[in-house]
Formats: structure tokens, sequence, C-alpha cells
């Protein structure tokens, strides 16, 4: 990893961005009110719940927000699997799944 | 002016030539990939494979852009071996064609003992023909686990790595890829990989060495003008053209020139 920076100075970066990203962020959350408000409440689903502690990373100070957001997301075992059950991905790893 | 390493123009638009000329496209390369659908014999590849090696490249050439091609049997379709071998065994035939660069995408898709099975046999025949290789890494969750795999078994094969580009890198794969040798591309996709913005992002984070950036644009949400709206991105955020420049033309140019078959001009 390099030491490098973004051109911008601060002000610049926050001008140039922060209404679309405080627009992703109303959308998270309303996201979140509206799993909450759909069928059983009560369930959970490995998404959510991956997607909850992705957003527990955004509260963290310092580099590596986005790194860590993605490996919250990741299936960290290291073996092949017996077979592909499907094709695509579904954005979060499983815990229930195969081993 | 820019190149687009990685384009599945199969499943695009005549149109879309056309605008990607306009913008500044003067060199294409076109990995061979999972069509939507699994093929049912190897002959649907032996047809997929002259359709990139003699049709697109001549539909690229009356827009002004430079056509080269990869050829393999995507991971998606790696379960069914025999299907596999049998493609395996055809696409020495292909690979003196003109624009052939070298095997690819190949790589994995949900990590399965299939997939890497054929993803061996795919770098040992990248092996036995002196090929280049690019590497497809799996999808969001996926992506990780497999990209180590896929690194791990580079690394038994003893394939040089200045010879491989390992595509679709993001935040949390970037630094494996280029810390042991390899190329590392970023694909420009909407929802399911990196942005312009963070792809600009990653360049200031890693640097710009052994890196670049591509559309992937295909027959899903993608764009064919991803490469030209992330110099845009650089270029708003104050970076200078030569670092623009080196990022999505100067390096695929040095990457694929290995081949000896690389062009920037249709003449």
């Amino acid at each position: 990893m390099t030491d490098a920076n973004c051109p911008m100075d601060r002000a610049a970066v926050i001008d140039r961005y922060f209404l679309e990203h405080r627009a992703k962020l109303i959308d998270l959350a309303a996201f979140l009110d509206r799993v909450d408000r759909s069928g059983d409440g009560t369930v959970d689903d490995f998404r959510i719940t991956a997607f909850r502690k992705a957003i527990e990373e955004l509260l963290e100070s310092g580099p590596g927000r986005a790194r860590r957001v993605q490996e919250a997301f990741s299936d960290h075992s290291t073996e092949p699997i017996e077979q592909a059950p499907m094709k695509g991905a579904l954005g979060a790893f499983n815990p229930n799944d195969q081993a | 002016m820019y190149i687009d390493p990685h384009v599945h123009m199969v499943s695009r638009t005549t149109d879309d030539y056309e605008r990607m000329a306009l913008a500044g496209c003067v060199a294409i390369t076109e990995p061979a990939f999972w069509a939507g659908y699994d093929r049912s014999s190897a002959q649907g590849f032996f047809d997929y494979f002259r359709t990139l090696t003699d049709y697109e490249p001549r539909r690229a050439q009356q827009y002004g852009i430079a056509h080269h091609t990869w050829l393999c049997i995507n991971p998606k379709e790696a379960e069914d071996l025999g299907l596999a071998r049998e493609v395996l065994e055809i696409i020495p035939d292909f690979l003196e064609k003109p624009n052939v660069l070298g095997i690819g995408e190949i790589g994995l898709n949900k990590n399965s003992r299939n997939e890497l099975r054929i993803f061996e046999e795919h770098v040992d025949l990248a092996k036995r023909h002196d090929q280049m290789i690019l590497i497809h890494t799996p999808h969001l969750e996926d992506k990780l686990k497999g990209t180590k795999l896929i690194l791990d078994a580079l690394e038994n094969a003893e394939v040089d790595p200045g010879r491989v580009l390992v595509d679709h890198v993001e935040e949390h794969t970037v630094e494996l890829v280029l810390d042991r040798g390899f190329w590392a591309g970023m694909t420009l996709y909407p929802d399911t990989k990196c942005t312009p913005q963070r792809a600009a992002d990653i360049f200031e984070i890693y640097g710009q060495e052994r890196i670049w950036i591509n559309s992937a644009g295909d027959w899903g949400p993608s764009d064919p003008l991803a490469v030209p709206k992330c110099q845009q991105e650089l270029r708003a955020r104050g970076h200078f053209e030569e670092m623009i420049r080196k990022v999505s033309y100067d390096n695929p140019l040095g990457f694929l020139s290995q081949s000896g078959k690389f062009r920037t001009s249709v003449e």
C-alpha cells in the first residue's frame, strides 16, 4: 500500500461527494426500514446479518473501511467446495452453507 | 485515447462500437465467457471461437478499433468435466489466429473442486503453448476465497506472474494480487464490482503499477463507456494526464504487447 492521497483537498472532496453519499446513506436506512416492515420481522436473513456487521465497519476510524466491508460479506473458508450449488452469487456468505 | 482490455462485444450492439470509438477507444480484448446459458456441446464453443476470431474483428474494424480475444471454457461451465475437456481439446486449433492473445478468462466461479481442476488444466494448456493468461475472479462473497485459491494454483504451476492478469480485483483482493507480482484489473460495473470512484480510490491507495481498468461490458447491467468515465473521474480529482494515460492506455499496452500480437491500430 502506498501513502498516495487524493489530490483534492478535504473540503473539495466533501463538496464533490457529500450529497451523493448522503443520499446513499438514507437509501440504506430506508432499505433496513423496508426489511423490518415486510413479512415476519423475527426471521433474520444471513445477508442482513452480514449487512449489519458491515455497517459497524463504517463507524470505525482509520483507513481500510471499504476493504473491511468487503471482508464482512466474504467467505473466509479455504478449501474448495464439492460442487457448485448454483451459478450466481448472493452478495454475502451464508455460514449455514456447505463446507 | 484508451484501451478497453476486457469487454464482451458479442453481447453488445454495433452502436456501442461507434460510441466507444467516439470516446477514444482504439483497441479492445474480448475474453471468452459464459453466454448466459450452458452450451450443450463443444461444437457450440467451436462456433463461438469462430465468432471471436473472425466476425468480431471485422465488426470492430469498421470503427477503427483493433479487436483481440482470449479463449477458454468459462468456470460457470466447468462442472461438466467431460464437456470442459472436449472444449480444451479444440482451443489449440485457434491459438495461431492473429487476434488470439492467450487463454482466458479462466478462473473460478463458486470455488468448487471441478472448477479448480479445469482451471489447472487451462493453466497447463497455456504453459504448453506459451500463452498469456487472463484470470476471472469470482463474484461478491466468493471473490476473496477464490482469488486466494487461484493465486495458490498459479504459483504451484510456476507460471510467470508477469504474463498473468488477474481481473475483477476490488479493495479486499488487489493487494493480494499485486504483492505476488501479478497484474491486476479493475472492472467498472454499476453494482457488483468497482465504480469509477472506487477504482480511482484504489489507484490512489495502491499506485498505478501493473494495474488497469476495464468495462467488462456484457449482456448484464454494464457500461461499455466505463473506462472513459473513470478517466473523467480521475481528471475531475486533479490527476495528471500522464497518470490517466498510464492506467487506461500505457499499462494495458505494456502487458498485452507481450503476446506479440497486440495492435492499437486496424491498419
